[in-house]
């Protein structure tokens, strides 16, 4: 059997064990067991990955396994990972664990809370290993459905309009990608023979121009409207602020990754020359979601709204380094997608915390956390500088990466969007600042603060978990590089010729 | 008539033996009505397996009569969802006031169903239309069946006026065809088919007839009260049999009959489907009352049927055919949450579904995901169903189309999320106690949660259905 399968097999096994618990101790226990050991695999399959590559196995496409599914279609069950795909599991991974553990005290309908939860991150999984572009999509809608009960059921704030908002948003995004999706399947075979959806097979044809221009801004756009591209980013902040701790982590830490992952994969891989052509209207686009969603983040006084638009910021940047098409560039955006996922999971994860200690989120209402909850206080300290690209940690090597690749460009317009995108890094550094220095420094302002107590165990493993790895990403960035490089130097090559 | 034509003709036969059945067992019966309902059941389950043996392709009676393994696939279909209407109607009959009208309520649903299989079996317009008229007007009566009911009265009117102005319109067209062609046979008529703007007219006025059976946009004007005023087991059999009925038969008709002139049908087909999409989903958005709800989601779910129709090869049929198994599964299971619910206690609101889940979880597990076959979320089978037909429409190069029903599947998808909403989220003081189903009700839903479920993933049914059309 492919050793693929093993990542959907787990959290369907773990969604059948919760389903047949009965108390909220072991439902816990189930999920945290089940995604330990999804998380575990991943490192199996990480360790096999590099078992294959250095035995001399340089095929694109690591496990590959095909079977046809519906066969009048040509629609196939074909999964296979490269480099990308990898490190886009590994982090999945560790974003889940640590989501099943900062939702350890969800207490309402905790037995469909995490069952929602386990299905939304096996369609992110699902969506990883997919090369077929129908079992692609079918993941992908899979990882964005549960989304709605989850925020409407356990979220906060105006949680039913927000939950609808995005629930739309992203289904409209999909209703445009579907349409993209079947232009490149009808266009698959310009010189007769049979229409595929198999990812690898369409790379190897060229696509009629035509159709390409047609088609591409679909595609784009459908995957980017959950990459929170600017204008259709607007879901973005309001489904973050109301969802859950653990659905926010995994939402803006793995979700808005598929858009760039598709992005990158399906439109700009299998229509290159379209890509080409409207490039500047999408880097155009996101310059503007880097500096709007940064601008964005300085005005607001929640927490996690101020987290959503940074985010909007960051993926914008993600989709920026995509459509400079160059090696540094491109490896620059995969890096900022691992180094982005999991800072902003580690932000949720303490915004989360931190209200359910002070039960607000405003943060002028909070003040000296550091002397009262000095451990998350100070992983608090660590994402924020991660955030702002310190040397050292994950967002450093990211950034500085993708600002190298996109001034590699030579033209005006490529240099004057880089610059203002540049621009970005002040305005995050102002908002993560002046969030640490109020929320965290200073006098205590409230008196019950002094009550508080420090994380918990399930907390500190959600936390620690992610500063780990975003502090591993920061300090030896080369052998995720040098994972990432491959594929891409194939992948690039593709898109300059 | 001898034992082959028989057994080709073995489901007309045995439900003609049950609509017999029906009228003695009115007369021996009066009081306990348990037996007679068992007995139907039991044997129209076996009917209903009695279709799945092989029968021989072939034509009876001058070719008035066709049949072939994809009409039997077909009348199977149908079978297989009215079973499951009777299986979910035990409830509503139960009730001591509707005891009286078991015999009479079987022996007009399969009236229908007869008229439906020589709707689908027909080799010639006059079968057809015979057919058609069989299968309409006891639907009429059945409309009208809490004749207490002011609704029921006025549904059972407006159905009665409605398909007889249908039926005239097409019969103009029939008349129409015959001036041109001299002849109603299928096998002659698919021969001299031409684009004589006679025949152009013709046709058109046979799709409206049609279209009114079906409920597309601009002849769905009756769909939305008959829907609210008909008792609960009654709206669901129009929802599911009789608009899949008169699919089928469209579908036989343009492609066998008219395939070789596509043209005016499938720019017919694309506008009726830009029509219904959109107009069934602005009304769905704003009702309340969960029978019109339903009614205007019908309508929209027949605006993606006509896409289909849109391409005039074997895949479009092949991927209609295919997506009514699924939306009657999908469409039966929420009738089937919505009857239980309603026979009980009377509610049929949106409102009155707030906080279903926490007393009832398992149907609203099953309304939840019936909701999403029919909005068309994966995994569940109405995803496949739909997607398909936007491939068959967009093989066509139909792109523009294309987007306009999948933006329109959008929009469905916020109304079916409010039911979704209210089950699951909405909170309520005094929400609906927790509903005892009978045996048969359960057997209904366990059905439809199978077929939901598991359709979509067993690509061998498409492939059965592919074989078929060919």
């Amino acid at each position: 059997m492919n050793p693929l399968l093993i990542l959907l097999i787990i959290p369907l096994l773990t969604i059948v064990g919760i389903a047949f618990v009965k108390d909220v101790t072991k439902v816990r226990l189930v999920s945290a067991i089940g995604m330990s050991a999804q998380l575990v695999y991943a490192f199996i399959l990480l360790y096999l990955f590099y078992q294959q590559r250095n035995a001399g196995n340089t095929d694109d496409m690591l496990f590959v396994s095909t079977t046809m599914w519906y066969e009048s279609f040509n629609i196939q069950l074909k999964f296979g990972i490269d480099g990308i795909s990898m490190a886009m599991i590994m982090l999945t991974a560790i974003v889940t664990f640590a989501g099943i553990f900062a939702s350890w005290q969800v207490d309402h309908l905790p037995k469909e809370f995490f069952i929602s939860l386990i299905i939304l991150a096996g369609g992110v999984f699902g969506f990883f290993i997919s090369l077929d572009l129908f079992t692609m999509f079918l993941f992908y809608e899979m990882a964005v459905i549960p989304m709605y009960l989850l925020i409407g059921l356990w979220g906060s704030g105006p949680k039913e309009y927000s939950a609808m908002k995005l629930t739309l948003m992203l289904m409209g995004g999909s209703a445009l990608l579907m349409v993209g999706l079947l232009g490149i399947y009808f266009n698959s075979a310009p010189d007769g023979g049979r229409l595929t959806y198999d990812l690898t097979e369409i790379a190897k044809v060229n696509i009629p121009l035509a159709a390409q221009l047609f088609f591409f801004p679909f595609t784009f756009v459908g995957f980017g409207v959950l990459g929170a591209m600017f204008p259709f980013h607007t879901w973005s902040p309001d489904g973050h602020a109301s969802a859950p701790t653990a659905v926010s982590m995994l939402h803006a830490g793995v979700l808005m990754k598929l858009g760039g992952y598709g992005c990158f994969r399906v439109a700009m891989y299998l229509l290159p020359e379209a890509a080409h052509e409207l490039a500047w209207i999408f880097i155009t686009l996101t310059s503007i979601s880097v500096v709007y969603g940064a601008f964005g983040a300085i005005w607001q006084k929640d927490l996690k709204y101020i987290n959503a638009y940074s985010s909007v910021s960051h993926c914008g940047l993600v989709l920026f380094a995509l459509l400079m098409m160059n090696e540094t560039a491109t490896t620059g955006a995969i890096l900022q997608m691992i180094s982005h996922g999991l800072m902003t999971a580690l932000f949720f994860a303490l915004i989360g915390m931190i209200y359910g200690r002070t039960h607000t989120r405003m943060i002028n209402e909070m003040g000296g956390l550091m002397k009262v909850i000095p451990f998350l206080s100070v992983i608090y300290v660590i994402a924020g500088l991660a955030s702002l690209g310190l040397p050292g940690l994950s967002g450093f090597v990211a950034e500085m990466t993708i600002f190298v690749g996109s001034f590699q460009h030579t033209d005006m317009f490529h240099r004057v969007a880089t610059i203002v995108a540049i621009s970005s890094i002040v305005i995050t550094a102002v908002y993560i600042l002046r969030v640490v220095g109020t929320l965290l420094l200073g006098p205590i302002t409230n008196n019950h603060y002094l009550e508080l107590k420090d994380a918990q165990w399930f907390e500190k493993i959600s936390g620690v978990t992610l500063v780990i790895a975003i502090a591993i990403i920061g300090l030896t960035p080369f052998w995720l590089s040098d994972l990432i490089r491959e594929p891409l130097a194939q992948m690039i090559q593709t898109l300059t010729n | 008539m001898n034992w082959s034509t028989l057994s080709i003709m073995r489901l007309e036969v045995l439900l003609t033996f049950m609509v017999l059945y029906q009228l003695i067992a009115d007369l021996s019966e009066k009081e306990n009505k348990r037996a007679v309902i068992n007995f139907t059941i039991i044997f129209f389950a076996l009917i209903t397996l009695i279709g799945f043996f092989p029968s021989e392709n072939t034509t009876l009676f001058g070719s008035m009569y066709i049949n072939d393994e994809l009409r039997m696939f077909l009348k199977n279909i149908l079978n297989v969802s009215t079973l499951i209407v009777l299986l979910q109607s035990t409830g509503w009959l139960n009730k001591p006031e509707n005891q009286s009208k078991t015999g009479a309520f079987y022996l007009l649903i399969f009236s229908t169903l007869i008229g439906m299989y020589f709707m689908i079996s027909a080799g010639d317009f006059l079968m057809l239309y015979l057919g058609l008229e069989l299968a309409t007007l006891p639907l009429t009566i059945l409309a009208a069946f809490d004749k207490n009911l002011r609704r029921s009265a006025e549904a059972g009117i407006k159905l009665l006026m409605s398909s007889a102005v249908s039926s005239a319109v097409l019969l103009f067209g029939l008349s129409l065809m015959y001036g041109v062609y001299g002849t109603l046979h299928f096998s002659e008529m698919a021969l001299l088919t031409d684009a004589s703007t006679l025949s152009i007219m013709a046709l058109i006025f046979f799709i409206a007839g049609l279209g009114f059976k079906l409920s597309l946009v601009p002849f769905h004007l009756w769909t939305a009260d008959v829907y609210e005023g008909s008792p609960m087991p009654v709206t669901s059999y129009f929802s599911v049999v009789s608009k899949g009925a008169a699919l089928f038969t469209l579908a036989l008709v343009l492609y066998r009959v008219f395939g070789s002139q596509p043209k005016v049908w499938t720019m017919t087909a694309y506008f009726l489907s830009i029509t219904t999409m959109v107009v069934g989903n602005l009304f769905a958005l704003r009702q309340k009352n969960l029978k019109r709800f339903l009614a205007f989601s019908s309508i929209t779910q027949a605006g993606f049927m006509m896409l289909g129709f849109v391409n005039n090869d074997a895949l479009g049929m092949n991927t209609i055919v295919y997506f009514m198994l699924i939306y009657s599964l999908s469409n039966l299971a929420v009738f089937g949450v919505l009857s239980i619910v309603t026979n009980n206690t009377g509610k049929e609101t949106m409102d009155d579904f707030n906080g279903f889940y926490s007393t009832n979880p398992r149907l609203s597990l099953i309304m939840l995901l019936a909701l999403f076959s029919l909005a068309g979320i994966p995994p569940v089978a109405g995803f496949f169903g739909k997607f398909f037909l936007f491939t068959a429409a967009a093989s066509k190069g139909m792109y523009i189309l294309v987007l306009i029903a999948v933006l329109n599947a959008t929009v469905s998808l916020y109304y079916y999320l409010l039911v979704v909403k209210a089950m699951f989220i909405n909170k309520n003081e005094t929400p609906i106690p927790n509903l005892a189903s009978t045996g048969y009700e359960k057997l209904a839903l366990s059905i439809c949660f199978a077929g939901i479920v598991a359709i979509g993933f067993i690509s061998a049914i498409y492939d059965y259905v592919l074989a078929l059309v060919g």
